[in-house]
This record gives C-alpha cells, sequence and structure tokens, in this order.
C-alpha cells in the first residue's frame, strides 16, 4: 500500500502486526515501545524524520486504549499523573536542548548512544536483580506470591529517601497508598523521565515506570497504569510538534494503530494475572534490548 | 471475578480473529478516501493536517477502544 504522505510503500498487515506487539507491550508494562517501533519503521523504508514523529501520534493511540483499561481496573493514580505531567514536559524540554547543544559540539551521536547503553543496561540488570529477590522474599512470606496483590519491593530505600524529603508542599496519594510525599520528589522523577524522553527520544517509560517503583514507592500496577496516561500528554505534545514540523505520517499511524488498540487491550487486561515482581522481571530484558539495539547502531555507523 | 487464563486466551483468540476482520474492511474503505485529503493537508495546510491528526488518533483510540470492548461483551455472551 502506498502511504502518499511519508512517499513509502508498507504492507498494511505488517505495520498492523507490529502495532499488535507494541501494543501488547504497552498494555502490559505501561511503555510506548519505541525502542521497538522505531528501528522497524525504519528498517520498511520510511525516513527517519517520519519514524519519530509517526510513532510518537501512534503511541498516543495506543497509551489511550491501554490508559482507559487500567482506569477500569484502577490502576491510574489521576493526582500522581497531573504532577507528573509537569516535570516530564520540563524535563523533555530540556533533553531536546541538551540534544542541540550536542549537535553543536559534534558530538551527539556518540554521546547519546553511549548514554542510552548505560541508562539501559543499568535499569536492566538492577531491574532483573530487585524483582527477583522479590519474587523469592514474596515466595517466603506470602500465601500466593502470584496474586496480582503480593506487590513486594525489596530495594525500597531510595522510595523511603523520597517519601520523607520534608519539602512542602507535601501531598496524599491515596490510589498509591502513600499518606505523604513532596510535590517536588515526583516533579523531580518525572523531570529525570521527560529529560531522557527528550535526550534519548521515545516516551521514556521504559525509565519512568521503574523510577515510579523505585525512586517513589508506586505500585507495579499503579505505576504501568499512571506512566501510560501520562504518556497521553507528554507523547501527545511531541506529536504536535512533530507534525508541526512535517514528520508525522498519520496514515500509517493510523494503520500501526489498528493492532495497537487490541495489544493495548490485552496486555492491559493480562496484568491482572501476574504480581508486581513478575511485572517487574518481564519487564527487565526490555531495556536490554534497547541497549543492543542502540550499541549496534553505534557500531555499524546507522544512526539515526 | 477474574476468568481463568486459558478461557481468556480462548476469548482472546476468538476476538482477535473478528477484528482483524474489522480491521481489513477499515484499510480498504477509509484510508482509500482519507489518503488523498490527508496528503493535500499535509502539503497546502499545515496547521489543519495537525488538528486533523489529533482528532483523528483521538476518535480512531476512542472508537476501537469501544469495538474491541463491544466485540469481547459479545463474544462473553453478554459478560463484562
Amino acid at each position: 500500500m502506498f502511504f502518499p504522505i511519508s512517499g513509502v510503500h508498507i504492507n498494511p498487515f505488517l505495520l498492523a502486526i507490529l502495532g499488535l506487539v507494541i501494543g501488547i507491550l504497552g498494555g502490559f508494562f505501561g511503555v510506548g515501545g519505541s525502542f521497538l517501533s522505531g528501528p522497524s519503521l525504519f528498517s520498511l523504508g520510511m525516513p527517519y524524520n517520519f519514524v519519530v514523529g509517526t510513532d510518537l501520534i501512534h503511541i498516543v493511540g495506543k497509551s489511550i486504549v491501554a490508559a482507559r483499561q487500567h482506569r477500569i481496573l484502577g490502576h491510574i493514580d489521576l493526582k500522581l499523573a497531573a504532577v507528573m505531567v509537569i516535570g516530564t514536559l520540563v524535563g523533555s524540554e530540556t533533553g531536546v536542548d541538551a540534544i542541540e547543544a550536542l549537535k553543536r559540539s559534534g558530538e551527539v551521536n556518540l554521546v547519546v548512544g553511549l548514554t542510552a547503553i548505560t541508562v539501559f543496561t543499568v535499569i536492566a540488570i538492577f531491574g532483573g536483580w530487585e524483582s527477583w529477590q522479590a519474587l523469592r522474599k514474596s515466595a517466603a512470606t506470602t500465601d500466593d506470591p502470584d496474586s496480582p496483590k503480593a506487590d513486594v519491593l525489596v530495594f525500597d530505600r531510595l522510595a523511603k529517601f523520597f517519601q520523607r524529603l520534608p519539602l512542602a508542599p507535601r501531598i496524599s496519594l491515596k490510589q498509591s497508598g502513600i499518606l505523604k510525599i513532596s510535590i517536588w520528589s515526583i516533579v523531580l522523577v518525572s523531570f529525570v523521565g521527560g529529560f531522557f524522553s527528550g535526550f534519548l527520544g521515545g516516551g521514556a517509560g521504559y525509565i519512568r515506570m521503574p523510577a515510579m517503583v523505585y525512586l517513589l514507592g508506586i505500585p507495579t500496577h499503579i505505576a504501568v497504569g499512571t506512566d501510560l496516561f501520562e504518556i497521553i500528554i507528554s507523547a501527545g505534545y511531541g506529536s504536535i510538534r512533530h507534525a508541526m514540523n512535517g514528520n508525522v505520517d498519520i496514515l500509517v499511524a493510523l494503520v500501526m494503530h489498528t493492532g495497537a488498540a487490541v495489544g493495548a487491550q490485552l496486555g492491559a487486561r493480562l496484568t491482572q494475572y501476574f504480581s508486581g515482581p513478575w511485572i517487574r522481571l518481564a519487564f527487565a530484558p526490555l531495556p536490554l534490548l534497547g541497549a543492543i539495539m542502540v550499541a549496534i547502531a553505534l557500531i555499524t555507523g546507522h544512526h539515526s | 471475578m477474574k476468568e481463568p487464563i486459558q478461557k481468556v486466551l480462548r476469548f482472546i483468540a476468538i476476538e482477535l480473529a473478528a477484528y482483524a476482520v474489522l480491521a481489513v474492511a477499515y484499510f480498504c474503505l477509509v484510508l482509500r478516501f482519507l489518503g488523498p485529503w490527508l496528503a493535500e493537508l499535509f502539503h497546502e495546510q499545515r496547521v489543519y493536517y495537525v488538528v486533523a491528526c489529533v482528532l483523528l488518533m483521538f476518535g480512531q483510540a476512542i472508537g476501537l477502544e469501544r469495538l474491541v470492548t463491544g466485540l469481547s461483551y459479545i463474544i462473553r455472551g453478554g459478560k463484562k
């Protein structure tokens, strides 16, 4: 099928299947899935400027579907999401500015690539270790360790530190089970997520979801749902910017979304059958996959 | 109450099959008519193109979510 906006011929069924896979990952883990969809669209022949913008607007559509399912399941903390949007948008702009500064210095690909590899690898190794320990602890202390309610966190020192920060104003997050937490803790964590979104591209759910769990102490299911809700706002903002610059092929995004819409619902529904540590353990290899893709791009010289 | 995973997976397979048929019809009809109009907007009136992008994506997301929910409801014999 010919897509006249980006001027490429792509099989729409391939796009829909790609959307389905990314939708399942997104609904289950609360990530945008750009680490997979970006390289895939590029390999299907789409110019890279269209890859970035089209992927973002498709992420918005998929996140709407998944977030609605998570809302029905009670997995979205709206107060937390509202505060996080502020930090994400400011962080995203800062990340884009950092990229522009690096472009001027001529070292953008190497610096961004090495940063991505380091960040992804650390998240994957730490997440894998922590969730494995959590599963063992959960098996020893809980009657039904596989129950979705059994959300044990082994490494909670950072979460306790951020929750105890005595900076006003402090708010309660009933949905997340947090009595009091400084708004600045939430803004700081979302700023970091936003920064990496602007710096490394995509929705940065691979950073924000674990950051919510390990730094703020949000239960895994709520972190997944809230992250998806937050992605609608942040990726929506990015999509509008990219569409204005002529980087969005909405037809490709709509076709991909037909697969993603059903995948996102499936992924969201499947979270009911897994406990927090299981979701985190299954999530751990994903950033590593991203790190490998970036490493290959750096080694072969095939940069965006 | 949570359904057994085997039952859920069976329903999912039926839903996917029904959904795929509808998606094919969607490719053939809607995108064929929208394509030239959107391409023209993209080249001639970028601001309207942006508005159309946002409306189409939100509309499709809500529409497909309802469709999938509706299909699931029908396939499960009226159970939510």
